[in-house]
This record gives C-alpha cells, sequence and structure tokens, in this order.
C-alpha cells in the first residue's frame, strides 16, 4: 500500500515538474538553482515635449523624469509647476479643471484629494518595447493619421 | 607706578594682575616669544581641532534627532546617493566653509544644545511639530546668503546651460534674470518638505 502511495506521488511530482518547465515568463525564464539576470533597468526620458494622447481622455502622459517627486500628504512637487499658480511661469501643461471636483461634484479652491496623487494616472514614460503584440490605434478624432 | 598700585591693590585679582603687568626678571623676551608662539599654535590649532570634530556627518548623526529624522530622509535623495557617487555631507550644506560665517553658526548652535537638553523634538511627533519653523529657519538663512552653501558647489557662472534639460534650461534662465537664489525654489530636495499649506497653498491638498 505504501510502496504504490509513494509510487503515485512520484509519478505525480514529476508531472508537476514537466507542466512547471512550460511556463514561461515574458520577461525571461530563468532556473531556480541559478542566479537570475537582472533586466537592464529602465531609463525615463529625461525631458521632452508633450506627448500626443491616443484616446480621448487619456491622461496625458509625463514627458520627463520625476525622481524625487514627492506627492505626500505635506506638498505635492509635481503642483508647484502644473498647479494653475505656477504653471505660466513654469511653462508646464496645467491641471484640468476636473481635478477641482470632489466626487459629489463640489468645486473646491484647490486639488481634489481623489485627483491629488498624480501618478494613479500620469505616468513617466521609458522606451520599454511591449511584451506581446498589440494592435491598438489611436481614435480617427485625435490621430494624426 | 607698577609697584605702587600693587602695594595698594590687595587680593587674588589684583595680585595676578599685578603679576602679568610686571616685566619678567627670569625669562628673556626670546623665551618668551618663543613660548608665545607655541602656546600660540597649541590653542589655535586646539581650537580649530575641536571645531572640526563637531563638523562632520558622525557627529552630526549622533544625536538621535537628526539620525533618525533628517538623516534617514536624506538618504533617499541625489546628494547622498547618485551616479558619480559625490556626497554632500550635514556640513557641506549646514555650516559655512568660510572661518567666520562657521564660527558664527557654530555659536548659533549652541542653541540647538538647549534644545536637545530640553527634549523639543525628541520624538517623530514633536519633530514633525517643529518641522515647518524648522525649515523656515533653515530657508531664512539661505535666502539671506544667497544659498552661499550651495554655491560652494554649484555655481551659475560654470553651469552649461547646454548639458541641462529643456525644463532646467527654462527655469535657471529666468531665475538668473530675476535674481532668484537656489532655496527660492529647490526647498525640500535634501530633506522632506513640511506642510507647505501656509507657504504654497497651490501645491498641497485642497478642502471644502
Amino acid at each position: 500500500m505504501i510502496k504504490k502511495l509513494s509510487m503515485a506521488l512520484i509519478i505525480l511530482g514529476a508531472a508537476g515538474l514537466a507542466q512547471a518547465a512550460d511556463v514561461r515568463s515574458l520577461r525571461g525564464h530563468s532556473d531556480l538553482q541559478e542566479d537570475s539576470q537582472p533586466p537592464e533597468p529602465k531609463r525615463f526620458a529625461k525631458d521632452g515635449e508633450p506627448i500626443a494622447r491616443d484616446y480621448v481622455q487619456q491622461p496625458p502622459l509625463i514627458p520627463h523624469k520625476i525622481k524625487g517627486y514627492r506627492i505626500d500628504l505635506n506638498s505635492n512637487k509635481c503642483l508647484s509647476c502644473h498647479s494653475w499658480k505656477h504653471y505660466r511661469e513654469a511653462g508646464a501643461t496645467k491641471i484640468s479643471q476636473t481635478h477641482f471636483e470632489d466626487r459629489d461634484k463640489n468645486v473646491m479652491a484647490n486639488v481634489s484629494a481623489r485627483r491629488y496623487f498624480c501618478t494613479q494616472c500620469h505616468v513617466p514614460q521609458a522606451g520599454a518595447q511591449p511584451l506581446v503584440e498589440n494592435t491598438f490605434k489611436p481614435v480617427t478624432a485625435i490621430s494624426a493619421e | 607706578m607698577t609697584d605702587s598700585n600693587s602695594n595698594q591693590c590687595k587680593g587674588f585679582m589684583c595680585g595676578l594682575v599685578g603679576a602679568l603687568r610686571r616685566p619678567s626678571v627670569k625669562y628673556s623676551v626670546g623665551t618668551l616669544l618663543v613660548a608665545g608662539f607655541v602656546m600660540g599654535i597649541v590653542f589655535w590649532g586646539g581650537f580649530n581641532t575641536a571645531m572640526e570634530m563637531t563638523n562632520n556627518e558622525e557627529f552630526c548623526i549622533s544625536c538621535h534627532e537628526m539620525n533618525d529624522n533628517v538623516y534617514q530622509e536624506y538618504k533617499d535623495t541625489i546628494h547622498y546617493s547618485n551616479r558619480t557617487g559625490v556626497r554632500a555631507t550635514c556640513p557641506d550644506c549646514h555650516v559655512p566653509k568660510e572661518w567666520n560665517h562657521k564660527v558664527v553658526r557654530k555659536i548659533q548652535a549652541t542653541n540647538e544644545l538647549l534644545h536637545k537638553a530640553l527634549g523639543t523634538i525628541d520624538t517623530r511627533e514633536k519633530f514633525q511639530e517643529h518641522r515647518l519653523k524648522l525649515a523656515k529657519n533653515v530657508w531664512r538663512a539661505m535666502k539671506k546668503t544667497d544659498s552661499r552653501e550651495c554655491r560652494n558647489c554649484h555655481n551659475y557662472d560654470y553651469m552649461d546651460f547646454a548639458e541641462q534639460g529643456r525644463r532646467a534650461v527654462a527655469q535657471h534662465s529666468q531665475g538668473l534674470e530675476e535674481g532668484k537664489t537656489c532655496i527660492d525654489c529647490h526647498k525640500g530636495i535634501a530633506h522632506e518638505l513640511p506642510d507647505m499649506r501656509e507657504v504654497d497653498p497651490s501645491a498641497v491638498v485642497g478642502s471644502h
């Protein structure tokens, strides 16, 4: 009985192993026993022109580095250029007026808490190639083609 | 004259003053000069050495108020870790390089010793409570000296705008034109910012 059970366990284990070997990450495969190769760190574009949007209501992408820009309860570094007070002087894109509304559509004197954490929607760009093919095309209304 | 004075006056202080005013009968002028010269070097060197001992990072963060608050925050910033490995330590930014300014700053620092003894900021909560006031002190000092300590390393004259990013060029040219100083824009680059509600209300979360 014990012999049969252990036999079954070994077969099951082998099947499991074979299956695990078939699963491969798109980010590359490395054996458990070996040290994995660290991926090349992504380098964010230092500074550039605003990036065109690909669909209506897309949060604009951040065309510059944001390393060290803190967003916390005390202050928001992004707003020191993108706020309505500073955007002209800084030559920055101003934040949308929708950002002053709370969820009950009350307009507030400054950025609403639900819009305060910029990087929830707006992200900087690195030259990362898509891991799978993407056939997305921008809508004709905003596409240059 | 000297003798008559010391005769009239009695007591330890008068005796000492009398002894100091009386010319030496034992030692030659040469001996006194050399001894004075050597003692001068020893005292002056000792004074400066002692001052320099309080002028390095290990000394600054030997006090937990600095180590647990500002130092930990600073470790996340570019002045601590960057691609070239050049570092600015606490005194590089917070203590002037020139001797006279340095002594003035060191005398001011005795107030910090008092508050260390009083335990004014001996917990994180107390520190956060005082943060705006402390930050304003540093900003005021930097504004007053035209960001002198920044300029020990960062000098407008040697800044190559062609090497800077688009945003940096625009901001730096404008700042230069308007006679701005580093700290006017570069607040909170080495430590977290205090509650900025009253400093820049446009850069904080809105309320009803």
